[in-house]
């Protein structure tokens, strides 16, 4: 599958592992391979999946990023789940995730990511995203340069534009 | 007042040609219109009953005569020659063309316009007092903040998508006319025992299906720490805030389930990573906006003016316009002049293009060319010099702004209703126009004095009805539009929610409840009480008791009142991209 990292279409052999009906957290079987597993499945088999390096975890928009206070720097690959484009808590987790918790590793935006959301993405942490599929991604990847100034302090400009730059001044 | 520079210039550029781009996604079907609905609210553009409509922020309600005259230029190029002032202080334009929004935006743009998160589920145009800079109670002009705080708010990258929309109001004077009790936060600025300035921070408030009055979060948060302190509340928010429920989404809701203890231990813990760091509003910032609104170029005047007393004597007429209309101003021989935008037969806050035109230049000429728009949906001239209201007066009065009525029963606050909104249950564009119509007498209106009555089309509450000294609220039964009445609701520093006084009317029987409502205040109230002082002080019973004592015809000759203006125009073609087609 193509995603969109580091601001270029790549090549990505990772696999999202999503719960089908029947599944619960304890019980779903995590294939070997590169997963990229729900939060809630890696709480629970947390054990069993300990000494696994081609594990990556997932968060719901319902989940608290502080869940992986303790694990947060053996993942090299975060994803946060957009399960509807206008559910905006996921641009909270992954600001969190950055500026909280020292999280230096890949962050990824799955789910219904689409280009209009993804310079917002971008500004909170995200560095890689995981377009809706139906969209074509040269166009998405379009999304990331909207803008090329901004006003407020984030994940990317760690200063807000009036200590970034000098500003104009009234003149009458 | 504020002015762009190179920056705000570019992030507004920037945000029109993703507008423009996304619009032609949409007209290309490359959107559905579900991904396109978010995108399009983002940006104020929302579709109602018969066209799209456009709504323009006018940031803490100031602005300029070039802006208004850009205003009468879209109304005319792009709309059918008139516009609509808002309880938001924003402007809407009611018949939109889709493929016109981004030219419109780009033309808005040149006179130091946007519409930026006029609506949509994000932070909304901060709103503020019509007297700021200006007032005698002022304690602290709120405007360079409202400027702080707009730049800190539009696209914002983690709060575009809240739970719901979120307003801030802010003041800073004695008297809130600022409404920031039912807002999402209220800010009001202060001064400390020291003298140092900071913000009493209100959260919590709303309207809609629950009103609220708004909770204290904090007696006194330093100016400088104001934009992190608030990114602080909205953060919880948008983690913590309701999402499976539409109407239990507002802040509101989040501060009742957690108590505002527990919010407010939730913030503060979220505040310390963020206190005192790079969002700290510096002093060079703080001054380089306050340079915008220092004071204009006022002349050493008299405090009065002999002409203006004589004629306050002699003309009664004028002497109502300056008793309603004309507000005391902080520097000597100056005074605010409010235009009435509530005549009988017009929609409140309905402006044509040709008295834009005509606004911007009485602004120009008695107030240094600027103007602010009121959340009472009337305009403000704020700088008038004593010497020119007598002048000023005959030429408000030619336009048919000078009505006499600020504060009183005509002075109605409407939302657009039925007639446009497409979320209505009920008209109250025509409502408000019988009511007009059925009490124009000025000495009756005088009389009766102070009272807010203001109509709302449906549970969302644009018109505020529930701090309205009487509120009616356009309800639905069986698919038949009812009004539901309630009285004893207040904006202010005493804000109170209105009491629902019983079963809801129809349109025809309005204007007789309103009838039977003002003869109960006019029977009990004390030498000058007003209506809300009287309803507080004997309560609401003997109200309720009048009014249901027999029965109300409905006259159905009222509920005939039409709009308009509504028919005026050319047809509106409903396009093949419309959610209405
Ligand atoms: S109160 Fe209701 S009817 Fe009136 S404008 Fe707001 S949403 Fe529309």
């Amino acid at each position: 599958m193509m995603i969109i990292k580091n601001k270029a279409i790549v090549e990505d052999d990772w696999n999202v592992l999503r719960l089908a009906g029947n599944d619960t957290p304890q019980s779903v079987v995590v294939l070997p391979g590169k997963v990229i597993v729900p939060l809630n499945v890696w709480l629970a088999q947390r054990d069993a999946l300990q000494d696994r390096t081609d594990l990556g975890v997932w968060l719901a928009s319902s989940d608290r990023p502080e869940a992986l206070q303790q694990d947060i720097a053996r993942f090299g690959v975060i994803a946060v789940d957009f399960p509807k484009f206008a559910d905006g808590r996921g641009y909270t987790i992954a600001y969190l995730l950055r500026e909280r918790l020292g999280y230096k590793g890949e962050l990824r935006a799955i789910g219904d990511v689409l280009r209009d959301q993804m310079f917002y993405m971008q500004r909170v942490g995200f560095d890689a995203f995981a377009p809706r599929t139906d969209k074509d991604i040269n166009q998405a990847l379009k999304g990331l340069s909207d803008f090329s100034v901004t006003y407020q302090a984030s994940n990317d400009e760690k200063l807000p534009l009036f200590r970034r730059v000098s500003r104009g001044v009234a003149n009458g | 007042m504020y002015r762009y520079d190179q920056y705000d210039h570019r992030i507004v550029a920037e945000r029109i040609a993703q507008f423009r781009d996304q619009v032609s996604r949409r007209l290309s079907g490359e959107l559905k219109e579900e991904e396109f609905r978010v995108l399009r609210l983002q940006n104020g553009l929302y579709m109602q009953i018969h066209a799209y409509m456009l709504r323009i922020a006018i940031p803490y309600g100031l602005m300029n005569a070039a802006q208004m005259r850009m205003f009468a230029h879209i109304a005319r190029k792009y709309d059918r020659d008139y516009g609509h002032f808002t309880t938001r202080q924003n402007i809407q334009f009611n018949w939109i063309r889709l493929q016109d929004a981004p030219e419109i935006l780009n033309e808005l743009a040149t006179v130091e316009m946007h519409a930026i998160q006029t609506s949509g589920s994000c932070i909304r145009t901060v709103t503020s007092d019509e007297f700021a800079g200006v007032a005698q109670d002022e304690i602290v002009d709120p405007r360079p903040y409202a400027e702080i705080l707009r730049q800190w708010s539009a696209l914002h990258p983690e709060f575009a998508l809240l739970p719901r929309k979120f307003k801030f109001a802010i003041t800073g004077a004695a008297n809130d006319r600022a409404a920031t009790a039912v807002h999402d936060i209220g800010l009001t600025v202060v001064k400390n025992a020291q003298g140092e300035i900071g913000f009493r921070v209100l959260v919590g408030g709303g309207l809609g299906r629950t009103p609220v009055i708004g909770t204290e979060i904090s007696d006194f948060v330093p100016w400088q720490h104001i934009i992190t302190y608030v990114e602080s509340i909205v953060r919880v928010y948008n983690q913590y805030g309701r999402r499976d429920n539409l109407y239990k989404a507002r802040i509101k809701i989040l501060v009742k389930a957690l108590g505002i203890d527990e919010f407010r231990r939730e913030v503060e813990a979220d505040w310390q990573f963020t206190k005192g760091g790079p969002s700290t509003i510096t002093v060079e910032e703080l001054n380089r906006v306050s340079a915008y609104f220092v004071a204009p170029a006022y002349q050493d005047l008299p405090a009065s003016d002999a002409n203006v007393d004589a004629k306050v004597r002699d003309n009664k007429a004028f002497a109502n316009w300056m008793q309603r209309n004309v507000k005391p101003h902080k520097v000597q021989g100056y005074a605010s002049v409010v235009l009435s935008l509530k005549r009988a037969g017009v929609a409140p806050g309905d402006v044509t293009a040709e008295q834009m035109d005509a606004i911007a230049r009485l602004a120009e000429r008695y107030s240094f060319g600027e103007l602010r728009v009121t959340h009472m949906q009337n305009l403000v001239l704020a700088d008038v010099k004593q010497s020119d209201l007598a002048e000023l007066w005959l030429e408000a009065k030619a336009l048919g702004f000078a009505t006499p009525n600020i504060g009183l029963l005509s002075d109605i606050i409407c939302c657009p209703g039925g007639d446009f909104c497409s979320l209505a249950n009920a008209r109250s564009i025509p409502l408000a126009k019988a009511v007009a119509e059925c009490f124009d007498d000025i000495d009756f209106l005088h009389d009766i004095g102070e009272i807010e009555l203001n109509i709302s089309g449906c549970v969302n509450a644009c018109a505020h009805h529930h701090i309205g000294h009487i509120g009616i609220l356009g309800v639905d039964k069986e698919g038949h539009e009812w009004y539901q009445v309630s009285i004893g609701g207040s904006q202010g520093n005493a804000s109170s929610i209105g009491k629902i006084i019983g079963h809801s009317f129809t349109f025809g029987q309005i204007p007789e409840v309103v009838a039977r409502l003002l003869q109960v205040y006019v029977n009990e109230r004390y030498d000058d009480e007003r209506f809300i002082d009287t309803v507080r002080r004997v309560g609401f019973k003997p109200f309720k008791t009048y009014v249901y004592a027999t029965s109300i015809e409905d006259d159905k000759a009222w509920s005939g009142t039409e709009y308009e203006l509504l028919g005026k125009g050319v047809p509106y073609d409903t396009p093949y991209y419309s959610p209405r087609f």
